[in-house]
């Protein structure tokens, strides 16, 4: 479908073929798309892909998939499995053509000059922040922590990136043995860092109070279960200071402080 | 060339393919992905006198073949919708169909007359959403409520009314009955079918409001069953809706009655699935050398 408010011949509902969809560790997959169309609108980190991951109605919905990487042919998308969506993806294969939507929603600003970006990852959430540390690349310090080895990622690509990365995982079966929270005591605030994260909700909330506590401004992505991912079906509403919020349209990224945990 | 025009009360539809209200925004959002100009009628998200701000998340959850919703009714208003999203919608070659949500019937009649002041000249009256603690269902659910509302609204408002029915009563007919009595133009049903679901690790319900709507193909047999047991009740015509996804779906809901059919839930899997349906109607009529949509309209054989 053509993007007829810019009146230019640029798709954002297309059909891609599945190149690869490679088992990196436990639960966690890469998943590289090629668009059939050539004028496929060129994604920002944080910005986000609705993927059709079954003709059938079980499941009914696309699911909303943070841009991994992605070239003028090549769209990357970084999961894990976890449901029964991301099921039925993981068993996709070579290809396979699926109906994607995107890219949606805003994505990181980038930081002023004076700011030192301060990326933390948890989890899979390194999927959505990977594109901003490329684009920063040893402008900013990395935190990027899961639970166990098994949920790292990419990491051979992130050390060929940035100097400046911390890896922790909480039982210490690589790096160093910490919660992100707790790599992040070791810093010092010397700097004027700008915050940049995602991961889970309850890691998010805590990072919201140590900003609060250390005066760091900064900017988060967040997860909600969405229908349409167009900002129709207000399914995925977050409070804010503001009111609800659509975190496929006003969102994923908002500013840390303007969340109200 | 097939006819696909239809009529429902004042409202000359080119096609009987419109959205359901709550499912395609103010139809900003899908702008970009579908030619509004295309549809038989857009009706938009409903709009109450103040803005609502809906009900805590989570919101939504899916379900086999479905999706529980309990928005709330999330809105900007009346004087938002009139001021700016009125004149985008305008623009497009389509009936514009205003869905109205009160807490009183003064709200209603309100909404009606302020939206006929503006020009707009076909509205639908939601007394069916599950989701709200006042107002919404309890209209729909009670044949007195519904009555008087509809009576009143009738007094206060020249354009085609349609009332939007619940599916959560024990004889459908006879809230049907009562809206053409009291002077409805037609008809639209179903509403989502209150539903729920629950987290069995956190033995929690999966959504904030505890129960929702259901939507999507789950319903569509019983939103059929509905439709087809309202057309023998009534003269008026019927918006049919419940788990329309395709074509078919939607031809299925014309033979049993239907003069016109809403894509809900649909929406959200694809947002061109509007454009498809309604090519796949005319697809269906060429193949069947069927001229008029109106040969199709309760054309069941049973």
């Amino acid at each position: 479908m053509k993007d007829n408010i810019k009146g230019s011949n640029i798709f954002r509902h297309f059909k891609a073929e599945v190149k690869d969809n490679i088992e990196l560790n436990k639960n966690h997959f890469l998943l590289t798309l090629s668009p059939l169309v050539e004028n496929i609108m060129m994604p920002a980190g944080g910005q986000f892909y609705m993927l059709g991951v079954s003709t059938l109605y079980d499941p009914l919905m696309k699911r909303p998939f943070s841009v991994f990487r992605f070239s003028e042919n090549r769209i990357q998308i970084l999961y894990r499995v976890r449901g029964k969506g991301t099921a039925i993806m993981s068993r996709i294969n070579s290809g396979c053509v699926l109906d994607v939507i995107g890219p949606l929603g805003n994505s990181y600003p980038m930081p002023p000059k004076k700011y030192t970006p301060l990326i933390v990852a948890g989890g899979i959430g390194i999927a959505s922040l990977f594109s901003l540390i490329h684009c920063l690349k040893d402008k900013s310090v990395v935190i990027y922590g899961a639970k166990t080895k098994s949920e790292l990622c990419m990491l051979d690509d992130l050390l060929g990136l940035v100097s400046g990365l911390t890896v922790c995982t909480d039982d210490g079966s690589y790096g160093k043995k910490a919660t992100v929270l707790e790599a992040l005591n070791d810093i010092a605030y010397d700097r004027d860092y700008l915050l940049y994260s995602c991961g889970p909700k309850e890691m998010l909330r805590k990072l919201a109070q140590f900003t609060l506590k250390k005066g760091l401004k900064g900017y988060i992505s967040l997860e909600e279960t969405m229908a349409c991912g167009l900002g129709a079906c207000l399914g995925c509403a977050v409070k804010t200071k503001n009111g609800y919020k659509r975190v496929c349209k006003e969102g994923t990224v908002f500013p840390i402080q303007d969340i109200a945990w | 060339m097939v006819n696909t025009e239809v009529t429902i009360g004042k409202l000359t539809l080119k096609n009987p393919v419109m959205t359901a209200s709550g499912t395609f925004g103010y139809g900003e959002e899908y702008s970009e992905f579908v030619d509004l100009s295309r549809l038989g009628a857009l009706v938009v998200k409903g709009i109450s006198l103040k803005p609502m701000e809906g009900n805590p998340p989570p919101r939504i959850s899916e379900t086999p073949c479905g999706m529980l919703n309990a928005i709330g009714l999330q809105n900007i208003g009346l004087k938002k919708f009139i001021n700016e999203k009125l004149p985008f919608i305008k623009g497009f070659d389509t009936c514009l169909i205003v869905n109205i949500l009160g807490r009183t019937i003064d709200e209603y009649v309100r909404l009606s007359t302020e939206l006929e002041a503006s020009g707009l000249s076909a509205i639908e009256l939601n007394v069916s959403c599950p989701n709200v603690k006042s107002g919404g269902i309890e209209f729909g659910t009670s044949q007195k409520a519904l009555g008087r509302l509809t009576r009143k609204v009738r007094k206060a408002f020249k354009g085609t009314l349609i009332v939007k029915l619940s599916p959560k009563v024990s004889d459908i007919r006879e809230f049907a009955r009562l809206s053409e009595a009291e002077g409805a133009d037609a008809i639209s049903l179903i509403n989502t079918v209150p539903a729920m679901a629950i987290n069995i690790k956190t033995r929690m319900p999966v959504l904030s409001n505890v129960t929702g709507g259901l939507s999507g193909p789950a319903i569509k047999p019983i939103a059929l069953r509905m439709v087809w047991e309202v057309a023998s009740a009534v003269k008026i015509p019927i918006i049919g809706m419940g788990g329309i996804m395709n074509a078919s779906d939607a031809i299925e809901f014309i033979l049993a009655g239907a003069t016109g059919v809403a894509v809900g839930t649909s929406n959200f899997r694809n947002p061109a699935s509007v454009i498809e349906i309604i090519d796949g109607i005319e697809s269906y009529m060429r193949e069947n050398g069927i001229k008029h949509i109106k040969e199709l309209i309760r054309g069941i054989i049973c």
